[in-house]
Order: structure tokens, then sequence, then C-alpha cells
């Protein structure tokens, strides 16, 4: 069981076409991968998934647009033939900017998630592995964190690490607002690898493995880690999409990303005063951003399905 | 069950003093200089600032100034805003709202959640089982400001169905709509795992002994299958109304409402440390109160549950 279990260790591996002989034992991932490729679900979701990342990479393949170019004379014109979504208060293009705001959307989305499962496994597979005192502990330490709402604690984080009005270049604020979201959400990862970490450390290869003599490191990664994967993979996929939100959230509140970085939050932070005059400034920017997160979400669900046997 | 709420009371204390000295550390011990813009253009008076270190321990490391807080807190003394207001009248005037706000949510939630899940989970696959899954898949990617924003806009502005904001003693009935929107993304979730719960319940033993013992389907449903299906429900809702209260930052800020949320930021944007320090506290009591509830009914509801 093992065996098979540590040829395939990642679900990236799999997305290639299955490439681990599904034939000779098929495992969790390449009969949850059999399983996908015939879902409606993921299909569109997978598509929609391929389109965002490019016009996350490359948005210039979309749009020939400048998305700061400022036409003041333009301002809240409504959508034409011109400016297919119409132009914001500044005379921007819109369209430009929808597209050109999928990128650090979706960075943050992205990092957010990544960042809140690394955290997540590491204390909860810590915690499934050592249990006893250790587990206690952290589980007081995740549950402060997690007793702080996730807005509020935003808005204290964000607020005390930039001093009112003043300027702070993208990059940094990028990193600001994922490591905000990280710090507040991961508990929830951690709880669901530790559950997962404290099943497996009672199954027999774990017990089999440390007769043998094999390291705590060990252990954890090569024998409970693969085990233990599919449950918080799930939770990352939907996670992504969620914190795209709660990006756009914190942008909207005006404590997230800021102007000139272009992000479909900033963009209806911007219009949110005018969107009786302008109501296209905001509705593309949401569309956008709903469908994005539509998709991730959607994605983790079929995922879940795949992956959780009892839903079979 | 006293022991058990016991120890769990007493597991509260050390996720309450971590909590509020995290909130405390990033509002106070981060900022180099409380007074910097508190009396407009000019530099504050000496008399004013020595009055304010004084009463605020602003000497003091910020580990003694949290716990003198605390000593405070336990006295019920919430502190006193640069402007003069007590927190604790601030709060008392907008916690009644932000609590009807919640309550209004969490009402919808179990209403339209709970009956959404029943109908799809007992349905099983089909029309209507396919439209509330897409229905809550939808809502899920929502954000709450995008539909607080859609909805003012449409039925505020374009339709002038509702008002666009909330008078500033709002009932049950104005907060309506906020209501809706606040608690749309729970309400789907509430679905959700009221139809997972259901469905894995169908086939549980105890569900067959009570249809073989020959009860009516509604008595199956209702009694034997509701309520075990829905302590995930319960452990969801209780801990969303701790979030709800404070959470609802966004929803107070599109429709103008003047709650708790509203008075944090508020307290951030003019740099009211004090008040900041105030409200989070006691949304953390909450929270934690709230769960530790939600535990002691997980007895109540599964008979198969039983604290020592």
């Amino acid at each position: 069981m093992t065996d098979t279990l540590r040829q395939e260790p990642s679900l990236a591996g799999h997305d290639d076409g299955a490439v681990v002989s599904p034939q000779a034992e098929s495992g969790l991932w390449s009969d949850a991968w059999k399983q996908l490729r015939r879902r409606p679900l993921f299909i569109v979701s997978g598509i929609v998934i391929v389109v965002l990342l490019v016009m996350a990479l490359f948005p210039s393949l979309f749009t020939g647009a400048d998305p700061t170019f400022q036409v003041l004379d333009r301002s809240g014109e409504a959508p034409s033939a011109g400016s297919w979504f119409g132009r914001d208060l500044f005379g921007r293009d819109v369209y430009a900017r929808a597209i050109y705001g999928a990128g650090p959307s979706l960075a943050v989305g992205l990092l957010a998630s990544l960042g809140t499962v690394l955290v997540g496994s590491l204390a909860g597979l810590t915690m499934g592995y050592f249990r006893g005192l250790t587990d206690s502990v952290m589980s007081r330490i995740a549950e402060i964190f997690a007793g702080i709402p996730f807005v509020l604690g935003g808005i204290v984080i964000l607020t005390s690490l930039n001093k009112p009005g003043e300027i702070v270049g993208s990059t940094r604020l990028v990193v600001q607002v994922v490591l905000t979201i990280v710090l507040l959400s991961w508990p929830l990862a951690m709880r669901i690898m530790r559950a997962a970490a404290l099943a497996s450390s009672q199954q027999d290869y774990v017990k089999a493995a440390r007769a043998l003599g094999a390291g705590p490191l060990r252990i954890m990664f090569r024998h409970m880690l693969p085990n233990c994967l599919a449950p918080v993979l799930v939770y990352g996929t939907i996670q992504l999409g969620v914190f795209i939100g709660a990006e756009a959230t914190l942008s909207y509140l005006g404590i997230g990303l800021k102007d000139p970085v272009v992000s479909w939050g900033v963009m209806i932070s911007e219009v949110q005063a005018r969107i009786i005059q302008m109501p296209h400034a905001l509705f593309f920017p949401a569309a956008f951003l709903v469908v994005t997160v539509l998709a991730f979400v959607m994605m983790g669900d079929a995922l879940r399905d795949a992956l959780d046997p009892r839903g079979r | 069950m006293g022991r058990y709420t016991l120890r769990r009371l007493l597991q509260l204390v050390p996720v309450f003093l971590g909590t509020t000295l995290i909130i405390y550390y990033l509002v106070w011990g981060l900022s180099d200089d409380p007074f910097a813009g508190k009396c407009g253009q000019r530099e504050c008076p000496a008399s004013y600032v020595a009055t304010m270190t004084e009463r605020l321990n602003l000497d003091d490391p910020v580990l003694l100034q949290w716990l003198k807080y605390l000593g405070g807190l336990l006295t019920g003394d919430f502190g006193r805003t640069f402007s003069g207001n007590e927190v604790s009248e601030l709060i008392a005037n907008a916690a009644p709202i932000s609590f009807r706000l919640a309550l209004v949510a969490v009402v919808i939630e179990i209403v339209i959640g709970i009956t959404a899940g029943l109908v799809s989970g007992l349905r099983g696959r089909g029309y209507v089982d396919s439209l509330i899954l897409v229905s809550t898949l939808f809502l899920i990617s929502l954000p709450v400001f995008v539909t607080g924003l859609v909805v003012k806009q449409v039925f505020g502005v374009e339709l002038g169905w509702i008002r666009t904001s909330v008078p500033p003693d709002p009932t049950i009935l104005d907060l309506f709509v906020p209501g809706l929107v606040l608690g749309s993304l729970s309400m789907a979730f509430v679905a959700r795992l009221t139809r997972t719960s259901l469905m894995e319940n169908a086939r549980a033993d105890f569900v067959r002994t009570a249809v073989a013992k020959g009860l009516s389907r509604r008595r199956v449903v209702l009694a034997h299958m509701l309520r075990t299906s829905l302590i995930p429900v319960v452990t969801f809702i209780g801990t969303d109304l701790g979030a709800l209260m404070g959470g609802a930052v966004v929803t107070e800020g599109v429709f103008n409402i003047r709650g708790l949320g509203g008075l944090v930021f508020t307290g951030i944007q003019r740099q009211e440390q004090t008040q900041v320090v105030g409200v989070v506290a006691l949304l953390v009591i909450i929270y934690l109160v709230v769960n530790l509830i939600v535990d002691l009914l997980y007895a109540v509801l599964d008979p198969r549950i039983r604290y020592d």
C-alpha cells in the first residue's frame, strides 16, 4: 500500500494524464483522476482557471489598452464598441483594467492558499504525529488565531503595519496582505490535517515504519503526508477562491491592495461612491471576481467528490 | 457535564489572554506616537499629554500596559477614548444593533438554509437538488460586499423597494435586507451541510430501526434523522454567530448601520486605540463563549455523546 502511494505523492503529476501505471493497482489519485475527467463541473472550472491563468500571465494577449492610461474627458463613459466595458471615473478602460486585475488577484489567492496549506499542514502533521503535550500546546496557540474574527483581524493587522497616509510599494502590499490572510486562516488547514494525521498515525504502516527504525521526519513526510494530503488539497483549492474574495474585501475596505496596483477589489473600491453614475464600472470587475471564485470553489467541490471515497 | 464545562471554561482563559495580547500589541505597541494628529494641526498641550499618559499607562512597557488594561476589563472598565467618550458607553449603544443584525442573519440562515438542505437532501438527485447545489455554489462565490452593493443598487436605488441606509435605531424589520445579505454566504453553507449530513444519515442503522418500528416518514425524518444531522450544522452556526457579530463590518458599512464593526473601523481611522482594543476584546469573548455553548449543545442533540 505504501509503495503505490509513494509512487504517487502529488496530484500535480497526474494532471497531465495519469502516467503512473493506473491498471497495476488503482490508487486513490488515479481513481480520482479517472472520475474527474468525466465530470462536467471539473472540465468547466478547469477551462475557466486555465483562461484566468493565461490572462494573469499574459494580459497583453487580451487587450492592447493600457490599464492606467487616463482620459479624463471620457470619465464614466458607458460601454461602447471602442471600450467594451466602458470607462471608470478617471476615464481608464474598464476592460483593460479587469484583464490586468487578474494578475494581482490570482497571485494573492494562490500565495495565501499555498501559505495556509503549508503552515497548517506542517503544524497539523506535527501535532498528529507527536500528540500529547505538543498537540495541546499547539491547539491552544491555534485557538488564539482562530478566535480573531477574519475581517476585524485583517483591519487591525494591516492598519498597524502601515502608518496612515504612508505610500507603500506594491510588492510589499501584496506580501502584507498574503501574510495577514495566512496568519488568520492557518488554524483551519491545521485542523483538517491534524484530524487526518491523528487517524493515520494509528495505522499499521506507520507502526511498521517505526519498527523498521524510520525517524519522525521520514515517517511524517514519506508515510503519513501522502495519505493525509487529499482533504487539505481540497480545502486549499476552495480557499484559493475564497482568499481572492478576501483580498477583494480588504481592498474594498481600503486596507488591502491600493492604486496603482490593479485588482478587482481595488476597482470595486474605487467606484463604490459612484455606482449610481457608472454601474458598469462595478458590474464588470464584480463579475470577473465572482466567476473566478466560483471556478475554484467548483474545482474544489469536484476534487472532494473524487477524492472522498465515502461520497461515491 | 459539570466537570467538562469547568475544564472548557479554564481552557478559554489562555486563548482570551493570547488574543487580547496580540491585538493590544498590534494597536498600541506598533504606534510610535499615540498623540500624533490628536489635537488638530497643533501639538497637544503638555497637560493633556500628561493626563492621558497617566490614564493609559503609556510610560509602562506594553506588557505591563496590557496587564493593567486587563485589570480594568475585569472590573468592567473598558477605558476612555482620547476624545473622552467612555468605551463601554459606545459599546452599549452599538452592541444591541449588531446583535439584532446577527440574530436576523442567523434566523435567515436557519430557516432558509435548513429548509433548502432538507428538501434537497430528502429528494435526492433531481432538478430541485441540482438547482439548490448550483445556487448555493453561486452564493458561496459572492463576496458579501458585492452582494451588498448590488442589492443596494438594484432594490434601493433603481427599484426603490428598500431604504439604502438604515435608520440610527433600526428595528428587526429595517435589518431584514442587511441580515439577508450578511447571512447569504452562511445560508449556503448551512444548506449544503444539512444536505450531506442528511444523506449520510439516511443509510444509518438507527434510521432503519426507526422505519422498521413502523414510525411515520415524517417522524423518522424530523425526530430521528434531522436531529442527528444537525450536529455539524449547529457547530457551523455557532462559530458563525461569533464571526457575524464582528464580521459585519462590510455589511454595516454598505447599509450605514452603526454597530460594533463600524466602531472598530472608525476607531482605527481616528486612531482611538482604546476603542479598537475594547470592542475586539468583547467580540473575542462572545466568540469563545458561543463556541463553548455549541460544544455543550452536542450532548443535547446526539444521545450518543456524553461528557463524563
